[in-house]
């Protein structure tokens, strides 16, 4: 049977799609149809809702991996090794975009940016990668300095301190500004995290060689 | 304004919002559905190793693995192409003292690669290379045994043949379906092999999973292991290190680590190296022929595995008829070996820091693979992890029994789930020969991740995707897995294209790579056939030559194939004559119960053209009623008693 969509049921009030195993009706938010039990091509692309969670900054983590372990359970590839091609092809859609947007969900500055395009506003340092905040410019070139002229552990540290400290600040400034609407706030903090998470990193890394000697 | 939480409502939450009457049908839940006639044929679970090859069993939870006539788990990997036939395992041994040039050992090393990967002992190789063709459809190297001229696919697909058999004699009946475990740190092209392998063996591959993993999953069913563990797996060719979270049948791998080209073999080939260079020292330099270089790696193996037990030991080399003793014991071996090591020691501190765990807060360290029993390894995994290694299951048989119980939960059903992560990052060439990794590392997978890029000339309509897999920046430095060509770009200045690739890796950590174009949207899209793979022409000729009845075989696979759908339509009709059976006349009725009477007596007929037609007719036959239903429920839908609102309460109703 063809994986149809009944176009007029679609455009009269997008609710109700038809099921491509038993082709009967079945509303917009079901991954599974009601009547013959098939799995549904993904349909949610807000990712907040597909891990079942309201669309916010101050996440809750342990909820975000208990929805997400009982999600993958229902929607893995291997609970559909034995199913036919078009049920494996859907479930392994579903688990794939659970694994995207866990992902996102989890990272904080890929969180931020998600919530800022959610709400609509634009993402700074986004596709055209501008910096037009001179402070955090600045900021950046000197840690980034500070970090490749570092010649022994304790410089590391204090630079991975400093980091640590500014993401902290960051994250307390995001979860306030989303919460109060502020997007433009929130925009140049996203910014700053972006840079911290990847100073941060960079700076593991040269920690790792340090401690290895080489 | 939000909307209400939208957790997807599986069947029984709608059963239980009652939605769907009860009736005197077997229900399954989704994706718990058995195959037809799956209960007579038990999928199995093989450890496809560099040394030895396991295969193994489970029944309702039970793991237990498969053994031949003498009582034997491990076959080894070892192929003979001999006159009087070919030989897998025990007699293949034999042969390698008899006939050396006829024997294939540690064929896994060779998976994926190319003839530039195959390191040397002392300077001659342990298998004769065919030169490579430039022009042949695939690089993947081939060797000369015994008179022919195979790939590492075909000699594997014989080791496969050989277990599956013994699987059949014990079982008896026809293996067809396995879980195959492969090295975490198989690149594609390795996975991409070891599926042509199985293809040629005439096995269905229900999922490739990471030895690790598998071991864990024996630990997490078998032993009741939760917490977080380590998988040291340090094996005949590969070396893998795991970092898994155990909990409430959730197997969740945090980080992985290791290196495909570090192994026993490797302490075979120092040990080779040290025996050769005081040969050397005595009877001056000389060439060792492939069969005497193997003669010397089956001596340094020897005397490895005396080594486990004993302090030390007297061997021997034979080699152009002139012999050399050697002395070897426990320090000195420890000094040959102690590098190796500490490099294992290294990956797993890297590892412990990608999924940001300390030493401490491991519950225990599980150790796989026959190289664990060097006493050496043993110890720095023990002094690293500040804990004594778990061995409570075999660590030869511990990745074949999880594979079985994967297998029978793929098959069967499970509440289990395994989620493992992509080992090596992918990424694409840019310009200067840099890579921009487009899927990292420790990725959970299936996942799908995608960069865009761009044109860099006014006026180019054509861009070259050139997938890499590795850590590194430059290209160079990391393994390429496929080119392909995005072409037909509309022209325009350089840097005005949007080219958007997309990585999508599945379950098996597979990838396959799709570009396109945003402003046209032209689109292309490859399953990666590695460089160093085999090309369709030659996978396809390799199945002519040895399936002797492969007609045979391939029509019963596509009368399965049919019988699966046809048993799905004929359940989606049931269900949907139970929700909506009242919208059909008596007469109407009965002439969809005629139809499904057709398919279900097709299905039992084993006809693939009348399983085929019937299926078709139940379609046209039953377009009426399926029309009828969706107008009914977009009348629901518009008149209030909203779809979509039973939805939400399903959802909230699921929430809770």
């Amino acid at each position: 049977m063809s994986a149809t969509q009944i176009d007029g049921a679609n455009g009269a009030n997008g609710q109700v799609l038809q099921c491509w195993s038993c082709q009967g009706p079945v509303s917009l938010g079901l991954s599974f149809c009601p009547t013959c039990q098939a799995i549904q091509s993904p349909r949610q692309t807000e990712i907040f809702a597909q891990l079942g969670l309201e669309p916010t900054f101050d996440l809750d983590f342990s909820q975000l991996e208990k929805n997400y372990f009982s999600l993958q359970r229902t929607f893995h590839p291997d609970s559909f090794a034995a199913k036919s091609p078009q049920e494996q092809e859907y479930s392994l859609q579903h688990a794939t975009n659970l694994n995207d947007a866990l992902k996102t969900l989890k990272s904080p500055v890929l969180r931020a940016e998600y919530l800022l395009q959610f709400h609509g506003a634009a993402v700074a340092g986004g596709p055209e990668k501008t910096v037009n905040d001179e402070a955090v410019l600045v900021e950046a070139m000197e840690t980034r300095e500070a970090l490749a002229e570092a010649e022994i552990p304790a410089d590391i540290e204090s630079i991975l301190t400093r980091a640590g400290d500014g993401i902290r600040d960051c994250t307390t400034g995001l979860s306030a500004a989303f919460a109060d609407g502020d997007l433009t706030a929130a925009a140049a903090l996203t910014l700053r995290l972006t840079y911290l998470v990847k100073l941060n990193d960079e700076a593991v890394q040269r920690a790792r060689i340090f401690s290895r000697g080489t | 304004m939000t909307k209400p939480c939208n957790v997807p409502a599986s069947f029984p939450e709608a059963l239980e919002a009652g939605r769907i009457p009860m009736a005197p049908l077997q229900i399954h839940e989704p994706g718990k559905t058995p195959l037809p006639h799956a209960e007579d044929q038990v999928a199995v679970g093989v450890d496809l190793g560099t040394t030895n090859t396991l295969i193994a069993v489970a029944r309702n939870g039970r793991p237990e693995i498969l053994r031949d006539r003498d009582g034997q788990a491990l076959l080894p990997s070892l192929v003979a192409y001999t006159d009087q036939g070919i030989l897998v395992g025990k007699p293949a041994r034999q042969a390698l003292l008899d006939d050396p040039h006829t024997v294939v050992a540690s064929v896994k090393r060779l998976m994926g690669r190319g003839a530039e990967n195959i390191r040397a002992v002392a300077g001659s190789l342990p298998y004769d290379i065919e030169p490579t063709d430039e022009n042949a459809g695939d690089r993947m190297v081939r060797l000369r045994v015994g008179g022919r001229s195979l790939t590492p696919v075909e000699i594997s697909a014989e080791i496969l043949r050989a277990v599956a058999a013994r699987a059949e004699a014990s079982l008896g009946h026809k293996v067809n379906r396995a879980v195959i475990t492969v090295p975490a740190h198989f690149d594609d092209a390795a996975r991409a092999a070891t599926k042509d392998a199985a293809k040629l063996a005439k096995i269905e591959v229900l999922r490739l999973v990471n030895e690790p993993t598998a071991a864990a999953l024996a630990y997490g069913l078998e032993k009741g292991a939760e917490g977080v563990y380590a998988v040291y797996d340090f094996g005949g060719g590969t070396f893998d290190i795991s970092v898994l979270r155990l909990q409430m049948g959730v197997f969740q791998v945090l980080a992985t680590g290791g290196d495909a080209q570090l192994g026993g073999d490797d302490i075979d080939h120092v040990i080779a190296e040290h025996f050769m260079q005081e040969r050397i020292a005595s009877l001056g330099v000389s060439t060792l022929t492939a069969g005497e270089a193997r003669m010397a790696l089956m001596s340094a193996r020897l005397a490895k595995e005396c080594l486990t037990t004993e302090v030390t030991g007297n061997w021997s080399l034979d080699a152009g008829g002139e012999q050399s003793s050697h002395d070897l014991d426990r320090p000195t071996l420890d000094r040959l070996i102690g590098p190796m090591v500490e490099r294992t020691i290294d990956h797993c501190r890297d590892v412990m820091a990608e999924a940001g765990v300390t030493p401490k807060e491991i519950q225990g360290v599980v150790l796989v693979g026959g190289s664990t029993r060097v006493p050496l390894v043993a110890q720095r995994v023990a002094e690293f992890f500040d804990t004594e290694p778990l061995v409570d299951i075999n660590p030869d048989e511990v990745v074949a029994l999880g594979a079985a119980l994967q297998a029978e939960a793929l098959t069967v059903g499970s509440d289990q789930l395994l989620l493992d992560v992509t080992p090596l990052s992918l990424g694409i060439e840019t310009m200067g020969g840099l890579v921009e990794k487009v899927v990292r590392r420790n990725t959970p997978v299936p996942t799908a991740q995608y960069q865009e890029f761009t044109t860099y000339q006014d006026g180019q309509t054509a861009l070259m995707i050139h997938v890499l897999q590795g850590e590194r920046e430059l290209v160079d430095q990391n393994r390429s897995l496929a080119q392909f060509e995005l072409s037909g770009i509309p022209p325009m200045t350089a840097g005005a294209a949007r080219v958007r690739v997309t990585f999508m890796v599945d379950a098996d950590g597979l990838l396959t790579v799709r570009a396109e174009e945003s402003t046209t949207g032209i689109q292309q899209e490859v399953a990666v056939k590695p460089s160093y793979g085999l090309d369709d022409k030659a996978m396809a000729a390799m199945l002519r030559a040895s399936l002797e009845n492969a007609e045979g075989d391939m029509a019963a696979r596509l009368l399965r194939e049919s019988k699966v759908e046809a048993e799905r339509i004929a359940l989606a009709v049931d269900a949907a004559l139970i929700a909506d059976g009242d919208l059909l006349s008596d007469d109407e009725r009965a002439v969809i119960d005629g139809f499904l009477i057709d398919l279900r007596s097709a299905v039992v007929a084993d006809d693939r053209d009348t399983v085929e037609a019937s299926a078709a007719a139940i379609n046209d036959g039953t377009s009426e009623f399926a029309q009828r239903r969706m107008d009914r429920g977009i009348s629901e839908a518009l008149t209030g008693v909203a779809l979509s609102q039973l939805s939400d309460t399903v959802d909230s109703g699921a929430k809770t």
